[in-house]
């Protein structure tokens, strides 16, 4: 599998940046023809990393989040989603559906709504340096038209 | 963003644009601020001019709810666009039986 296209972003932890960071990655995605559900399916899977990032890895401050994606050969998109806040203490718990540490109206549906938006989802994180987020998604549309 | 009409006992907020965590508190007030001053039999929500939408909007729509239910009125769902189903069965909105 090799890589055929890359880009990185980084942009402050402020939520204006969400639909940004939705527009930055359906933009790069474009050429691999994906469908309309195909689109909304990445969207949606980098906007709830994106936003827990911004909500839960930066909560009294202002800190960086770092996008790198890439396109394989294989027609794969691999999105990390990193940033270097607080921390995970426990990712298994955090990536059970409803579990929200947030006392705003978070519905705690981040996690299970980029697994089932994704193929893959990998979360790594330690405590005090960060949470790093790999979602991978195949568009099965781009081999249809080849 | 969202225009509210109001007619009949019915409170209907037309959502339009991108639902996220950015927008979705704006949203929220200003429907509750609605809500609260006529104090609807019903709420509408209507989705069709939404093209995109996060579990921000799943946050909003089981809120609303609440709040609603609370005020002893009942929540409506309507013109769910094709792209935000897959997101509203995951959420599990539609044991509420609160979608049109």
């Amino acid at each position: 599998m090799n890589v055929m296209n890359q880009m990185k972003l980084s942009f402050p932890s402020v939520s204006t940046n969400e639909g940004f960071s939705r527009a930055a990655i359906s933009a790069f995605i474009l050429p691999l023809n994906p469908t309309v559900a195909e689109v909304a399916d990445i969207k949606t899977a980098v906007s709830e990393a994106v936003t827990n990032a911004i909500v839960h890895a930066y909560p009294d401050t202002v800190g960086t989040v770092y996008i790198d994606a890439r396109i394989t050969d294989d027609n794969r998109v691999i999105i990390k989603i990193r940033d270097a806040g607080i921390g995970i203490a426990d990712v298994k718990q955090a990536m059970e559906p409803l579990y929200t540490t947030s006392s705003d109206e978070r519905a705690g549906l981040g996690f299970a709504v980029m697994q089932s938006f994704s193929d893959k989802v990998r979360v790594r994180s330690a405590v005090g340096k960060g949470t790093t987020v790999r979602l991978e998604k195949i568009i099965h549309s781009a081999y249809d038209q080849r | 963003m969202v225009e509210l009409t109001y007619a009949n006992g019915a409170l209907t907020a037309r959502l339009y644009g991108e639902i996220d965590h950015h927008i979705a508190p704006k949203l929220r007030s200003e429907i509750d601020m609605k809500c609260e001053s006529v104090r609807p039999a019903k709420l509408v929500l209507d989705f069709s001019g939404v093209s995109f939408m996060d579990s921000s909007g799943i946050g909003l729509i089981m809120g609303r709810y609440r709040c609603i239910s609370l005020l002893g009125g009942r929540m409506e769902i309507v013109n769910i666009p094709p792209t935000l189903k897959k997101i509203i069965t995951l959420s599990g909105i539609g044991s509420l039986g609160v979608m049109k």
